[in-house]
């Protein structure tokens, strides 16, 4: 096998003080300091940590893949036995895909988009076997079949973009596993996948380990993943690796301040429940709302999407409704047209509250209103949208981007600015952000001003579109914990878009579930969450990962 | 956990990397320092040529033609006047300093590059924001720009400047007229980018007027990609200037630009080559320096447009 004596109990990887420089310009001197830990045979090591932390770096460069602007500076990486720091190229050349195989998150990107997925894992077997062309066909199709993707002949005839997400992900596993490599490396396989989508590959995955009992390094930032595929977990935090054990001695009894953190800030499942006043006056109610895409052709018919097909919700003052769906069921597309972003093809956006009892003006319908007449009702709804690195223009100052909507309609500069101040003082950012440009502020902080900018026109409705997805989940709590008290001390309604059931286990009231442009499940919070009726709901929350497993509350 | 907890140990804080400005980067790149070096210096040559111990560069002598380089000989003055002049590139065959002619050419040169850079960008950026913000617009007015295109921009110049008359500005214009095409294509498709971004449908949702979008939003986004453009339309444009100059199309031949003096060098190319040399060096240097400021531009303020390339 190789020409290293490797007993059985040697482990499939061993990393020994491994330090791994930045560039001088980086925001820190290394990537990853002394870090050390072990793959036995069999196992599956989850190596968890926030953005920034330097687990893909790891990974890197145990297959090889490191860039020259980061080189290994000390430490050991151990395959078999075999120390592979600094393999030349021809000798990592051959024990990539046979020893050690990696899967990436993004297969889409992972994938040469011009070849068809099997000629991508026969390309494999030609570099590494002397296989004749029919025995190589045959363990092709083989290995598609083992990772359950259905008709594998046509599989194998496609090319990645004419498949979905998850089979893509699988042809990767494929790929990975058709030499039987002692080692995986799971680099953030599931987080660009459905949840639905995301259970079916971990379980593929636990289960190809089983049968083939390779190492996995399996790197995540979700400890619900680790929860659900880990043997041994190690937490990273800037490059630093502040705890490596057992999965239960890791989540159920952490030791380091910054674990404990991590898993505190892990969104529960159990609903925080509060008492509603079903009395409070309707801010919001949408009635058989349609979003229709055409796609209009010169010539044949022309071919139409129903992204939202008769939507029907009401939110009340105080009150949060959470959507949730997995990619591609509408709820974008539901909000969008809830703040008028896109035009809804038919249905009605009735703003205030009519027979609330309340005594109030009367609803107005925004759905099909045109743009002059729309314009004095836009400030009573906004939206915080999903990426912060994109919701604030590069060029114009926080002051800039938060004066901006309030000046529209009229209000002084100097008063404008007065609200900032206090809103910026709210959503707990210094007062000195003012004169700052947005590349100067973290995902977070960002998002905090995204908030803010929205809170200052003073708006009845806040739409947040999975505004807390792209954050890290320490920084997710801290922002969750923010909409809460916004809400609570603003009196605001909230329409809480989310694909994360914990985190609309955390927010919501009241619960729509998305499914294919329709809702297939709403009412409130709890029954929904207690007593799913719909298939798919139901679906969606065993999908769940981790859902049954018992952190450690701190 | 409280909140103050969660704050002390978020590795948040940390991911934030104090970035150099763009400017900083800018100045830092070497090949803006040499580009920019390069046409500080000739800026500086354009401007100080009355004092560059030039003469008149219309000014002719019949007794002083064909001067090969550093040869001294007799000028005459507008006045009468006959003055001793040292010919530092020789003479032409009307007894004109080349020396005088290369470096006032150099004025015509820059402000040619500038300008049809200037009119080409201000008609681009308008015509693409047009494109890329009223859909109904964009079809018809992108096949007129398609239209543009198909001709050789050499030739559109040569007709524009046939049907005018050659002056600096109808020059100008003709070279600028091809240019806007590409500059529109440009604009048009990063309107279309940003339009999607957030920040985009955040203002739209502040109320902010599209006009105010426009100016405030979108075109300061799109300032990175256009410097960069407009560097290499200024190359273009000097170089189009000497061709049409050189074709006989351009400035009257009495102007002093590099593309006349190597036109009325062309029949004694081969006793005098002085004559195309001199200017012809003007030229290259000229245009290879506006061309690597382009480049270091581009790689410091556009690193996605130089990853494409």
């Amino acid at each position: 096998m190789s020409n290293v004596a490797a007993t059985a109990d040697t482990p499939i990887l061993e990393v020994r003080g491994l330090t791994i420089a930045l560039p001088p310009d980086g925001d820190r001197n290394t990537a990853v300091k002394s870090v050390s830990f072990t793959v036995g045979r069999g196992e599956i090591l989850c190596l968890v940590g926030e953005s920034g932390s330097g687990k893909s770096v790891i990974a890197q460069s145990v297959m090889g893949l490191l860039p020259k602007t980061l080189p290994v500076t000390a430490g050991q990486i151990l395959l078999q036995g075999e120390d592979i720091t600094h393999a030349p190229l021809a000798r990592l050349r051959e024990l990539r895909a046979t020893r050690m195989s990696m899967i990436f998150q993004e297969p889409m990107t992972a994938l040469n988009p011009v070849m068809t997925c099997g000629d991508q894992i026969d390309e494999e077997l030609r570099q590494h076997t002397g296989l004749s062309l029919a025995e190589r066909r045959a363990k092709v199709l083989s290995i598609v079949g083992e990772v359950l993707l259905p008709e594998p002949e046509r599989m194998v005839a496609s090319y990645p973009h004419q498949l979905s997400g998850g089979q893509r992900q699988r042809i990767m596993i494929a790929m990975a596993l058709v030499l039987d490599p002692v080692l995986l490396i799971a680099d953030e396989p599931t987080t660009a996948l459905d949840v639905t989508t995301q259970a079916q590959i971990l379980k593929l995955v636990l289960d190809l380990q089983k049968r083939h009992g390779a190492g996995v390094l399996f790197i995540t930032h979700d400890f619900g993943v680790v929860a659900e595929v880990a043997h041994r977990v190690a937490v990273l935090r800037l490059g630093d690796l502040v705890e490596v054990g057992s999965k239960h001695a890791v989540l159920q009894r952490p030791q380091h301040a910054y674990t404990r953190m991590l898993i505190a800030a892990v969104p529960t499942l159990h609903l925080k429940q509060r008492p509603l006043d079903a009395a409070a006056p309707l801010v919001l109610q949408v009635r058989g709302l349609e979003k229709t895409y055409l796609d209009k052709r010169w010539f044949g018919p022309h071919r139409s999407v129903h992204a939202a097909q008769d939507i029907n919700l009401e939110i009340r003052r105080g009150q949060t409704l959470g959507i949730v769906g997995e990619s591609g069921s509408g709820k974008s597309t539901v909000a969008r047209c809830i703040v008028r972003l896109i035009d809804p093809s038919g249905g009605l956006v009735l703003l205030g509250g009519a027979g609330a009892g309340d005594g109030g003006a009367a609803a107005q319908d925004i759905a099909m209103m045109p743009a002059a007449q729309l314009r004095p009702l836009r400030k009573r709804v906004q939206i915080v949208f999903q990426d912060p690195y994109r919701s604030l223009n590069p060029r114009r100052t926080v002051a800039e981007a938060l004066i901006e909507g309030p000046v529209n309609y009229g209000l002084s500069r100097a008063a404008a600015l007065q609200r900032a101040l206090g809103l910026l003082d709210l959503v707990r950012m210094d007062a000195s952000a003012m004169e700052r440009y947005p590349h100067q502020f973290s995902g977070g902080q960002r998002q905090r001003i995204c908030i803010a900018r929205a809170l200052m026109m003073e708006p009845e409705l806040l739409v947040a579109d999975e505004a807390v997805s792209a954050l890290d989940v320490s920084v997710q709590a801290q922002v969750l914990e923010l909409f809460e008290e916004i809400r609570s001390r603003l009196n605001l309604a909230m329409l809480f878009i989310t694909h994360d059931l914990r985190v609309a286990s955390q927010v919501c009231d009241q619960l729509a579930v998305m499914s294919q442009g329709k809702v297939v499940e709403y009412g409130p919070a709890h029954q929904v969450f207690g007593a799913p009726q719909h298939a798919y709901t139901q679906a969606l929350f065993a999908a769940a990962p981790g859902r049954d497993f018992a952190f450690a509350r701190v | 956990m409280s909140a103050s907890n969660f704050e002390a140990l978020s590795v948040e804080s940390a991911t934030v990397v104090n970035q150099p400005s763009a400017w900083m980067r800018v100045r830092s790149n070497t090949s803006v320092r040499i580009g920019a070096f390069f046409l500080g210096l000739l800026v500086i040559i354009a401007l100080l040529a009355p004092w560059l111990g030039t003469v008149d560069p219309s000014l002719f002598d019949p007794a002083s033609r064909d001067l090969l380089p550093g040869k001294a000989g007799e000028i005459t003055t507008l006045e009468g006047e006959q003055l001793r002049h040292t010919f530092l590139m020789g003479s032409d065959s009307f007894g004109r300093d080349i020396y005088s002619r290369v470096i006032y050419g150099t004025q015509v040169s820059l402000i040619v590059g500038l300008f049809t850079a200037l009119v080409a960008m201000a008609f681009g950026i308008l015509l693409g924001l047009c494109a890329g913000f009223l859909r109904w617009l964009d079809g018809p007015l992108m096949r007129v720009m398609d239209g543009v295109m198909a001709i050789p921009a050499i030739l559109i110049a040569i007709a524009l400047v046939a049907m005018w008359r050659g002056s600096l500005a109808t020059v100008v214009v003709a070279i600028a007229i091809p240019e806007i095409p590409r500059v529109t294509r440009l604009v048009r498709s990063l309107v279309l980018t940003i339009r999607e971004e957030p920040y985009v449908e955040a203002a739209i949702s502040l109320g902010t007027p599209t006009w105010k979008i426009m100016l405030r939003h979108i075109l300061p986004n799109c300032v990175a990609p256009l410097v960069v453009q407009g560097t290499f339309i200024c190359a273009s444009g000097i170089l189009v200037e000497a061709i049409l100059s050189f074709l006989g199309v351009g400035l009257p031949p009495d102007i002093p630009t590099w593309g006349n003096v190597m036109a009325e060098g062309r029949a004694q190319f081969n006793e005098y080559p002085h004559n195309i040399f001199f200017p012809g060096i003007f030229l290259a240097v000229t245009v290879l320096a506006v061309n690597i400021l382009g480049d270091g531009l581009r790689d410091t303020l556009d690193p996605k447009m130089a990853k494409r390339l």
